[in-house]
């Protein structure tokens, strides 16, 4: 059987025939061997197929579904398959670590780097300790310390987005979640150093943006990026937490989407059926796009990517 | 400051003297449920003599409050897209904004003014809570962009005064990017040593509190304003708990360290000319 926890709720034919060619190849003798490998290939072109017709045509709410994949690659993903010598920093220095937030420094293709990433977790005990990738303001905090260490000492900045949203909480508000996400968001401009955004699964409104005022801006092909998650805004607007379909369309918050409004540099290619699918495959294609920018900005002067970052903003939702 | 070279310049307009809605009507104090005449309300700035709450101050009665003279020209509100997501919930959003203008007599959320306060020039933006909730999308970002840009052309303070729900979500992610212009407007005037100060009222939560609200160089809140990121219900039902008493409030905040003072509305225009006298008188190094 197919491990049907991996298959979302639109993905039920995709999942019968990936059961039914798992079961074919199981119990497969060699005397019938060969009457089952043309039936196998046949059933996997058809999921092939399937899987096309799928994922070209993902509605907005669809987007939702995979973008928040608990097999999507998440930051420590990418982080171990681009960045050598990691070294992970911790903590605020003021408060505490927040594990909502990994950060530290490494090589990428050879260039130091800083990544700071949200981080989700992939299983109970870790989505715990992680904080399921909602940041409290130590984390953002943390954020803030790294940018400014990286800006100190010339380091280029890599931010991976992927939360649900800053954490909200007693502990939250007490400690100053709006000051930190304001900080994190003002520390992004006073860079003078390269700054690349990534959105690589759940781009969750103030949460997301704090780490998002970089120089680029991409976003993986089926990631969301949002002011208000579809169910926060169905409940809001509608009435009905259950309108989370309409809401996801009306919130226009597809790759596409903010590709379209100017918002997004770069939508990075996932394979067909997702990178929750493919996840190294996935992994290994945004870091050469990653590098691709890296590249280009790398060439600009330190108050040219200051001003760089200013303008890109600032032209943002101006009328053209 | 190459960002200015595509910059429109706000034309000036004088504010008439319109008059508000008449005041001689009965309203109710919404904290101590006790009834009070309307020129009585008005007279003691919407601060209900009772109990002390601080009811909301609409933006007209703000700038009378606190330019001198009750003389200030307003700024020219920015054109932007309208509409830009073409929203549509159980009511089409271009309906709403609609209804809210003819409401408010205004453009949008947003409304900024050049006056003096005790003789300094300064630009106070100040937030319309009764335009959808006062919420932040592509207006009232390019409003606070441009009230910033005017301040920093003629060298003077800036002070902004909140009051909000958050981000417009009608807007969506256009609206989210406001969270980052309005911190880029506040960074004008830092990146010039000129003052902004931000005065937060009842209430000033999600995207507004989350950016410019909370960059201020000295942030005052108005007493017992609800200040926060999220939600209360949302955290309740997250925990299922109670909150704790006070939770969110001014005093809370200030409390917790998150702002420098709590000015009653009487004292707020003589505080701001105070702060304004202290952070314009500068030395010079060697005199
Ligand atoms: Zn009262």
């Amino acid at each position: 059987m197919a491990d049907k926890t991996i298959y979302l709720d639109f993905e039920e034919p995709i999942y019968k025939l990936d059961t039914k060619i798992q079961e074919l190849k199981s119990c497969c003798d060699d005397n019938l061997a060969k009457d089952f490998n043309k039936e196998i290939a046949n059933l996997e072109k058809k999921t092939q197929k399937l899987l096309e017709e799928t994922y070209t045509k993902l509605t907005p709410w669809q987007k939702v579904c995979v973008a928040r994949h608990a097999n999507r690659p998440h930051s420590i993903d990418y982080i171990n398959a681009l960045i050598e010598n990691f070294m992970p920093l911790a903590g605020d220095k003021l408060f505490g670590e927040d594990e909502a937030i990994v950060g530290g420094l490494g090589f990428f293709n050879g260039q130091a780097v800083m990544v700071i990433g949200q981080e989700k977790g992939h299983d109970l005990e870790s989505r715990i300790r992680h904080g399921f990738g909602m940041p409290k303001p130590e984390g953002y905090r943390k954020a803030k310390r790294l940018m400014e260490l990286a800006n100190h000492f010339n380091i280029p900045i890599i931010s991976l987005v992927d939360t649900a949203g800053a954490f909200p909480g007693i502990e939250g508000e007490e400690r100053g979640q709006a000051e930190a996400i304001a900080s994190c968001i003002m520390e992004g401009f006073k860079m003078e150093v390269p700054y690349i955004a990534v959105v690589i699964g759940e781009g969750g409104s103030g949460g997301a943006i704090a780490l998002a005022t970089a120089n680029r801006i991409l976003m993986l092909e089926h990631s969301i990026y949002s002011v208000i998650s579809p169910e926060g805004c169905a409940s809001i607007l509608w009435r009905d937490g259950s309108a989370v379909k309409k809401a996801a369309t009306a919130l226009h918050l597809t790759a596409q989407d903010l590709h379209k409004f100017g918002v997004v540099d770069e939508i990075i290619r996932e394979p067909l059926g997702g990178a929750h699918r493919f996840r190294d495959e996935t992994v290994k294609h945004a870091g050469d796009v990653i590098w691709k920018h890296l590249t280009e900005l790398k060439k600009l002067s330190p108050a040219d990517l200051a001003k760089d970052r200013e303008e890109k903003f600032l032209a943002m939702s101006r009328i053209a | 400051m190459n960002w200015l070279l595509d910059y429109v310049r706000p034309k000036l307009s004088v504010a008439k003297t319109e008059k508000d809605v008449p005041d001689n009507l009965w309203d109710k104090c919404p904290q101590c449920d006790a009834m009070i005449y309307g020129q009585e309300l008005a007279k003691n700035l919407y601060v209900c003599p009772h109990c002390g709450y601080h009811m909301y101050l609409r933006p007209r009665k703000r700038f009378r409050m606190l330019f001198d003279d009750e003389e200030y020209s307003y700024l020219e509100a920015p054109k932007v897209k309208e509409d830009p997501l073409n929203f549509k919930d159980t009511k089409d959003y271009r309906s709403k904004l609609k209804s809210a203008r003819e409401k408010t007599k205004f453009d949008d959320a947003f409304v900024a003014a050049f006056g003096k306060m005790g003789g300094h020039g300064v630009v106070i933006g100040v937030m319309n809570f009764n335009f959808i909730g006062g919420s932040m999308g592509l207006a009232v970002g390019e409003g606070i962009v441009q009230a910033a840009q005017f301040a920093v052309e003629r060298k003077v303070p800036l002070i902004l005064v909140t009051a909000s729900g958050g981000a417009r979500m009608q807007e969506g992610i256009l609206s989210l990017m406001q969270m980052a212009r309005t911190t880029l407007a506040v960074k004008q005037l830092k990146d010039n040593h000129l003052p902004y100060i931000a005065v937060l009222t009842n209430p000033t939560t999600g995207g507004v509190s989350a950016s410019f609200a909370m960059l201020g160089d000295i942030t005052i809140a108005e007493p017992d304003a609800l200040i926060a990121f999220a939600g209360a219900r949302v955290i309740k039902e997250t925990i299922k708990a109670d909150l704790p008493a006070g939770f969110q409030k001014a005093e809370y905040l200030k409390k917790h360290g998150m702002v420098d003072m709590i000015v009653s509305r009487h004292d707020l225009r003589e505080k701001l000319i105070t702060l304004l006298n202290l952070l314009g008188n500068t030395y010079t190094k060697g005199e």
